[in-house]
């Protein structure tokens, strides 16, 4: 499934990223994955929420960089081999993987990975048929 | 016992010195005239001729030269001899409008090689010695400087350049290197890594001529006791030749100009009126022996203070303090004169938001440049590698402009101080 993540640029100083979760729970944004790339000076923090249009605009509100990246988020089976099985498609259907990440929670005995890739809508389609 | 590289002129009388002033600046300015159309439309701007300057007490009647007419003379519209006379440029980093650019015939070369053969001597250099010049060599006038001058004091001259630090201690032990010539940030580095590998017993090190840069007397101390040396401090620009304008002498009281290439001034920076001796201002030059570049009353934008005192080395020129300033707002980084607004041009190309600051910190006697830039949502993307790419081509772009390194931190938008609307543009967090 395709959804829109949220990219967020903080810099490494203390408190940065607690003015964002407390932006979002104020407004009762709920988080459903995150993930931050860092360098020694910066990180870009990859939120997954579930009003990303509302949550963008608060955050832009309060002086944050915000990007919106259409990511697509991929229900893996929660046993050995799961994750493997869904690589090897994206593989075989050669998409370049640019970053990927877990999301919170489990549910029906699925994990739930969010894909930042070259061809969203292509790998959408390909896996569509997988479940 | 003091010994000089050229005693009748180091410690001519203060009246032989102001003949000699006299009788070359009416010829400089003559020279001028009839060879520099920029210069003379100046003068006849202020409706003078040659005429009007008789001599020293005239010098204040004539205009100014500043880095601007550089820039709107770039480049060959203050030289004063055909092209086919001159032999050399030098010149400074930055790009057009900031680089300077400076030509020398055989004669200019002689003279600068001279005034540096004199700082040598002034530090104790003989024939006998082996001097070491970590200078760069190249466009940057201290390598060939010291280089030209250490040759005519006949020492074994080890045209080192900068850089490459286990090479330049394996010289300095192996060829027993007496005098070391270079920045002092530099001269403290090489001091310390000397200390960290136990070599101080192997080297054989005497004295240093140091300059390019601002250095404190914490630093001098701090170098002569590493290296077990006596460090001096050496001045000069590009646009006046390069470093040897000024020199330290056993005094290590200030900087001995030399009065028969150069006349100095202090003025006001604000209103340009001459200050009487002893005042603090900015320096001004004007050449009195150059032919291919003759700068007349060049303001140098350094503020220091000229003193007369007797010195008890017996030279009679006039001494120069350590400059204690800018009255513009250039930063000598590394010995590298960088412009804030040279920055600010990069970042406007490069995509980036004018809103920057600059800082500039000594750590490990070494200066470090650092740019903070704000990002923008035009910049930022979710991909580190995006933005790591952006800013490496940044950070190449603010080299090959300002021929140094600097690191280049990104930080969140409004994030970078502004005091009463104003941005504060530059942090110098060195104490000197």
């Amino acid at each position: 499934m395709m959804i829109q993540q949220l990219s967020v640029f903080l810099e490494n100083r203390a408190g940065q990223l607690s003015s964002v979760t407390e932006l979002l729970a104020q407004n009762h944004v709920d988080m459903q994955a995150l993930n931050i790339a860092e360098t020694a000076d910066y990180g870009v923090l990859r939120l997954i929420v579930d009003m990303p249009q509302r949550a963008a605009g608060l955050l832009r509100e309060n002086g944050f960089i915000v990007r919106e990246t259409p990511v697509v988020l991929i229900p893996v089976s929660d046993k050995p081999g799961g994750l493997n099985a869904v690589l090897n498609t994206i593989a075989a259907a050669n998409i370049d993987i640019e970053y990927m990440y877990s999301g919170m929670g489990q549910k029906n005995g699925l994990a739930y990975m969010i894909f930042r890739v070259s061809e969203p809508e292509k790998l959408d389609s390909v896996l569509s048929g997988l479940f | 016992m003091e010994r000089y590289y050229q005693p009748e002129i180091e410690t001519a009388s203060r009246e032989q010195i102001l003949a000699w002033q006299n009788e070359r600046l009416v010829k400089q300015v003559r020279h001028v005239w009839d060879n520099v159309p920029y210069y003379r439309k100046k003068m006849e701007e202020k409706g003078l001729t040659p005429d009007d300057i008789r001599g020293v007490e005239d010098l204040r009647k004539l205009p100014f030269l500043s880095k601007d007419d550089l820039r709107d003379a770039y480049p060959y519209g203050l030289l004063a001899k055909p092209l086919k006379d001159c032999v050399r440029i030098q010149s400074t980093s930055g790009t057009t409008g900031r680089r300077v650019v400076a030509f020398y015939t055989q004669h200019d070369i002689d003279l600068w090689e001279d005034c540096c053969a004199r700082a040598i001597v002034a530090a104790g250099g003989t024939s006998e010695d082996v001097c070491h010049v970590s200078y760069g060599y190249g466009l940057f006038t201290g390598g060939p400087g010291l280089n030209g001058g250490s040759h005519r004091v006949g020492c074994l001259t080890l045209p080192m350049s900068s850089g490459n630090t286990d090479r330049q201690l394996q010289f300095m032990v192996d060829l027993g290197s007496t005098i070391l010539c270079c920045t002092p940030s530099y001269a403290a580095y090489l001091a310390e890594s000397i200390h960290e590998r136990g070599l101080r017993d192997q080297i054989k090190l005497k004295a240093g001529i140091f300059g390019a840069e601002a250095w404190s007397e914490e630093m001098r101390r701090d170098i002569e006791a590493k290296l077990g040396i006596k460090a001096y401090d050496i001045y000069g620009l590009t646009e006046t030749s390069g470093p040897g304008v000024a020199f330290e002498c056993s005094e290590q009281t200030g900087m001995h100009i030399n009065e028969d290439h150069f006349i100095a001034e202090i003025i006001d920076p604000d209103t340009g009126e001459v200050l009487p001796e002893g005042s603090k201002g900015e320096l001004v030059f004007t050449s009195i022996t150059k032919e291919a570049f003759p700068l007349l009353r060049y303001r140098t934008r350094d503020i220091c203070v000229l003193s007369r005192k007797p010195c008890s080395c017996g030279r009679t020129h006039v001494k120069m303090s350590k400059p204690m300033g800018r009255s513009d707002d250039m930063l000598i980084v590394k010995g590298v004169n960088v412009f804030p607004s040279q920055i600010e041009t990069v970042l406007l190309e490069q995509g980036y938001p004018a809103n920057y600051q600059i800082v500039v910190d000594r750590v490990n006697n070494s200066d470090t440049l650092e740019v903070m830039v704000e990002m923008t949502p035009e910049n930022f993307s979710d991909s580190l590698g995006k933005i790591t790419e952006m800013e490496k081509g940044l950070v190449a772009a603010l080299k090959a402009m300002l021929g140094i390194y600097a690191k280049v931190r990104l930080v969140a938008p409004k994030s970078i101080t502004r005091s009463e609307g104003k941005a504060v543009r530059v942090i110098d967090k060195r104490k000197i």
